[in-house]
């Protein structure tokens, strides 16, 4: 028997299903394992974009920032890296950094109570700022260790293959699914969103919780821009613009409530695959133009968050709860 | 408690006096071919479109919601005016540019409609229900123009963003008549109360007699209608749509705008002569940034500053946490003389 609140996530597996088996019909050679994993290769950096920001959404908040802190991420990479210093300390360094600056916004969220969307709204701008700050041009890169992983092929039993940047990408798949469903944190992290001032009362760590949750969406974002730059081998301040748009979306598809207190990461994975799925099936198609993307995400939007108002409601109560706001 | 203008029109004061210091030249102004120029008229010329998107956004903020798709929109109005002047034989025809500015405007209406129809009518939060067209919104606007930017010659369309009337910017006007005819409609008549009142509390205002759906609809209309003109006159003023860089980032500035010009994000009380005075002081920033030469990318940063710091104001516990800071440190033992009073 299917539960009612699994429901969203096997119509976002199944729209893609769909989505696969229709372009695999319609297009030769689409139908092939090396297609499917190229969907991972392609969209490694926003699968770990989208899982800091399903836990921020989970938690009731919203995370602007993400993809000014991808490009700030390959900004900082870049530039140290020319100026000679070792990846090996660059990476643990902007990570570092993505941590702070998440957990920054997280305290001011929390402490001051400023709405999320203001506050990363400023981290958006803020970071995406330090980028120009730091250089307006492309700053290429060059160091053999970043342009190794870059190329290096993991081969799979069957012949086919993965970057490095998946593999990672689907380590922090696993470990976010623990995190989320085996672990205090995740649960106060429910908790909080379901409705924080019951989160309060019942003694929940939610301090703690709050800034935590944003600390790991900032790290998120600094990997992401890590995995970006294997990916684009390039710093530049207009990298992944748009990008917080993108995870958003792919939370939202995947069946996360954006109220909060509701939603898988397995929904994320998925929704982030469909975006996948639409940008190569209209690079299959060849005619359709590259604008067309967006259009179907934005209908899709509509689509799933109309899905998940039916699956809410329960009555006329409700509906008047809901149209007076959660943020009272 | 200070009058609600007090912060914002200080910070401009602040600003304008800091250009003064700086560079007394940036208060002169000149007639040149019979129009009047200065870096003041340029301010008011470049944040004429910011300002229309801003007061549209105060409505919409006053009613608790939030408009995203605003910078889309912009792009999308841009895109059709330019689109239907372009596929027209005379350019410069008259009649033609008007069925144009009408076709854009009655567009921008119906996308106000929609946000208004998700967000009240089936209830989806705004932040998401207008998402879904910041997303979509730059795809139709490319679709529009096919992809590609679209550049006009025509002499009427121009007039509405780099025309001039009475030696000033046409576009001017057009705030002033927008801003004019809101403070009317929301200060004159009981519809300002209304938009409060949805602010506050829909389901109480909604018992209250007020159909609580209907003004959200309408604040959302008009939020699409301000931001339709702001893209006709952006597109006109460099006579060309741009369906993919139109607009970028207007929602956020307009959302800046409204929140330095003291309307609180939780709505149920609006200022537009603060959101007005808000969109000057964010295009006085950006006029400063190139006034004193630093690289104009710093400009975000100092945004970045400006919201925190504005939010920072406006927060409560934030103040609180200064106060009772200032209190403790200058009177300890004034927590212990009210307890035993």
């Amino acid at each position: 028997m299917l539960k009612r609140q699994h429901m969203p996530i096997f119509v976002t597996i199944a729209l893609f299903a769909f989505m696969f088996i229709a372009g695999s019909f319609r297009y030769t050679g689409f139908f092939s394992a090396q297609v499917l994993l190229n969907l991972f290769i392609d969209n490694a950096f926003l699968l770990i974009v989208a899982i800091g920001m399903t836990f921020v959404i989970i938690s009731g908040g919203i995370d602007l920032s993400v993809g000014s802190v991808i490009a700030l991420t390959t900004m900082i990479s870049s530039t140290l890296l020319q100026d000679g210093w070792s990846p090996v300390f660059v990476i643990p360094l902007v990570l570092l950094l993505g941590l702070l600056f998440g957990g920054a916004m997280g305290a001011i969220i929390h402490y001051f109570k400023i709405q999320p969307f203001i506050v990363t709204l400023a981290g958006m701008f803020l970071a995406r700022g330090l980028c120009y700050v730091i250089s307006t041009n492309t700053i290429t890169i060059n160091h053999a260790f970043y342009t190794a992983v870059a190329q290096t092929k993991v081969t799979l039993p069957g012949g086919n293959f993965v970057s490095i940047s998946v593999l990672i990408a689907l380590l922090v798949f696993a470990a976010a699914f623990y995190m989320a469903h085996y672990t205090r944190f995740g649960r106060n992290t429910y908790a909080l969103g379901g409705n924080e001032q019951s989160s309060v009362l019942m003694g929940l760590p939610v301090a703690r919780t709050k800034i935590g949750v944003y600390m790991f969406s900032g790290f998120c974002s600094a990997l992401a821009g890590v995995v970006f730059t294997f990916y684009m081998l390039s710093g530049y301040g207009l990298h992944a613009i748009g990008m917080e748009l993108d995870a958003i979306a792919a939370v939202v598809i995947g069946g996360t409530l954006l109220t909060g207190g509701f939603g898988y990461l397995a929904g994320t994975l998925f929704g982030v695959l469909i975006q996948g799925v639409i940008q190569t099936i209209i690079s299959f198609e060849g005619t359709l133009s590259s604008w067309w993307t967006r259009i179907v995400i934005g209908l899709l939007l509509f689509f799933f968050i109309l899905l998940q108002k039916l699956f809410s409601s329960r009555g006329p109560l409700q509906r008047n709860i809901a149209l007076d706001g959660k943020k009272d | 408690m200070k009058h609600h203008l007090f912060w914002p029109v200080t910070l401009l004061a602040l600003l304008l006096l800091f250009n003064l210091l700086y560079d007394p030249s940036f208060f002169s102004i000149k007639i040149r071919d019979g129009r009047l120029y200065g870096s003041l008229i340029d301010i008011l010329n470049f944040g004429a479109p910011l300002m229309l998107v801003a007061i549209g956004m105060t409505l919409v903020i006053a009613t608790k919601g939030i408009d995203l798709s605003v910078g889309s929109i912009v792009a999308i109005t841009g895109a059709m005016a330019c689109m239907t002047i372009s596929k027209g034989t005379d350019q410069n025809s008259l009649g033609l540019v008007a069925m144009a500015v009408i076709m854009a405007l009655g567009l921008s209406l119906l996308l106000g409609l929609w946000n208004g129809f998700l967000v009240a009518g089936i209830g989806i939060q705004p932040i998401i229900a207008t998402l879904i067209l910041m997303v979509a919104g730059r795809g139709i606007a490319q679709l529009i123009t096919n992809g590609q930017i679209i550049t006009l010659n025509s002499g009427n369309y121009k007039y509405i963003g780099a025309g001039d009337l009475f030696r000033l910017p046409f576009s001017i006007f057009i705030v002033a008549v927008v801003f004019g005819a809101a403070v009317l409609l929301t200060r004159r008549t009981a519809i300002g109360m209304f938009i409060e009142s949805v602010g506050n509390k829909p389901v109480a205002s909604r018992l209250a007699g007020i159909r609580a759906k209907s003004v959200m609809i309408a604040a959302y209309l008009f939020c699409g209608l301000c931001a339709g003109i702001a893209g006709l006159i952006l597109s006109s003023n460099v006579s060309s749509a741009d369906g993919n860089n139109a607009g970028l980032w207007y929602e956020l500035d307009a959302i800046l705008a409204v929140v330095i010009g003291g309307t609180s994000l939780n709505g149920g009380r609006f200022y537009l002569a603060g959101t007005v005075i808000g969109a000057l002081i964010i295009q006085t920033l950006t006029t400063t940034i190139y006034v004193i030469n630093v690289s104009p990318e710093i400009t975000l940063v100092v945004k970045a500053f400006v919201v925190l710091v504005v939010c920072l104001i406006q927060s409560e516990s934030f103040r609180q946490a200064i106060v009772s800071r200032w209190k403790t440190r200058r009177y300890p033992a004034e927590k212990e003389t009210t307890r035993h009073a």
